[in-house]
């Protein structure tokens, strides 16, 4: 029990990717909540790529999160300039109120 | 201090800092100030990037630190202080979700951790191990020169990024501000600017 094996690890990040799903469903009405909740799932799933890679002797899995954390980034600056425009133009940011193009 | 002592510590360091990202984590969810949940965050990078150097990733954990942290997180520190959130809707939410929420979360965490349990993976640590250089020179190694176009594709990613965001956010220029105007500069006729005058010469009288 007391060696750290990779089961360890992904259950942590299991837990984690499950809390910021929970996260999604009780915010579901605030953009800025949703987008801190998606990047911590990004963290879980991130965590996952570097522990295989450690466990398997295998980089590939950290290039790859090298690259998950480029888009994530660009992801972030996107969304959240979205966001100051939606509050610019509204005047708040809910999600159930953004009905414009049901018609 | 030998191998036999840190591999004690191990462990311990493993259980503190994912206890600390499970509460982090959870405090992020958890926290009706929106400020509060992202410094929680804040606490959730730190601690996993203190995992991640558990599993010698040293530079992808620095990474994490000084790009989330430095950058991701102060944005969103701005945005929200920016605006003016609602707290009433966020607590209305609450009330209305949290039982599905519930359920979903349980019948997840159960699902996962016993496909995750240690009887079910079956991958044996492996004898190559990664640390014999640094973190830093295997993974410049490989990205420059398998994972090319992939890194170009990333920074051309980056590009359109960053102009999609301040055309996005830039309001227009407003009219108080100086700013040249390169096209009436270059229009400019010789009568505009100079102006000759013809006038008598004049002595100098002492």
């Amino acid at each position: 029990m007391l060696t750290i094996t990779l089961s360890h690890y992904l259950i942590v990040s299991a837990l984690v990717f499950v809390i910021s799903l929970t996260g999604i469903i009780l915010h579901r009405r605030n953009v800025i909540a949703l987008l801190m909740c998606l990047e911590l799932m990004l963290l879980a799933v991130n965590t996952n790529f570097i522990a295989f890679s450690h466990y398997l002797g295998n980089n590939a899995g950290q290039v790859f999160v090298f690259f998950i954390l480029t888009v994530a980034a660009a992801e972030a600056a996107i969304g959240l300039a979205i966001v100051m425009l939606l509050f610019r133009n509204r005047g708040n940011i809910d999600i159930d109120k953004l009905n414009e193009l049901k018609g | 201090m030998n191998s036999a002592n840190l591999a004690v510590f191990e462990p311990l360091i493993f259980y503190g800092f994912a206890g600390l990202l499970l509460l982090a984590s959870l405090l992020v969810i958890g926290l009706r100030n929106p400020v509060q949940s992202a410094l929680s965050l804040v606490l959730c990078f730190f601690a996993s990037a203190i995992l991640w150097l558990g599993l010698q990733a040293e530079f992808l954990a620095l990474i994490l630190v000084l790009v989330y942290v430095g950058a991701v997180m102060t944005l969103f520190l701005f945005v929200i202080m920016m605006l003016e959130i609602d707290k009433v809707v966020l607590q209305r939410a609450f009330a209305k979700y949290w039982p599905f929420a519930l359920l979903v979360a349980a019948v997840l965490v159960g699902i996962l951790i016993f496909i995750l349990l240690p009887t079910h993976t079956l991958v044996e640590p492996s004898k190559t191990s990664l640390a014999n250089t640094s973190n830093i020179k295997e993974l410049g190694g490989v990205l420059y020169t398998q994972y090319m176009y992939a890194f170009e594709l990333a920074a051309v990613l980056l590009l359109i990024a960053i102009v999609a965001a301040i055309s996005l956010a830039f309001r227009g220029r407003k009219p108080s501000s100086k700013a040249q105007d390169i096209a009436k500069q270059i229009q400019v006729q010789r009568h505009e600017r100079v102006r000759l005058v013809s006038m008598p010469a004049e002595k100098k009288n002492n």
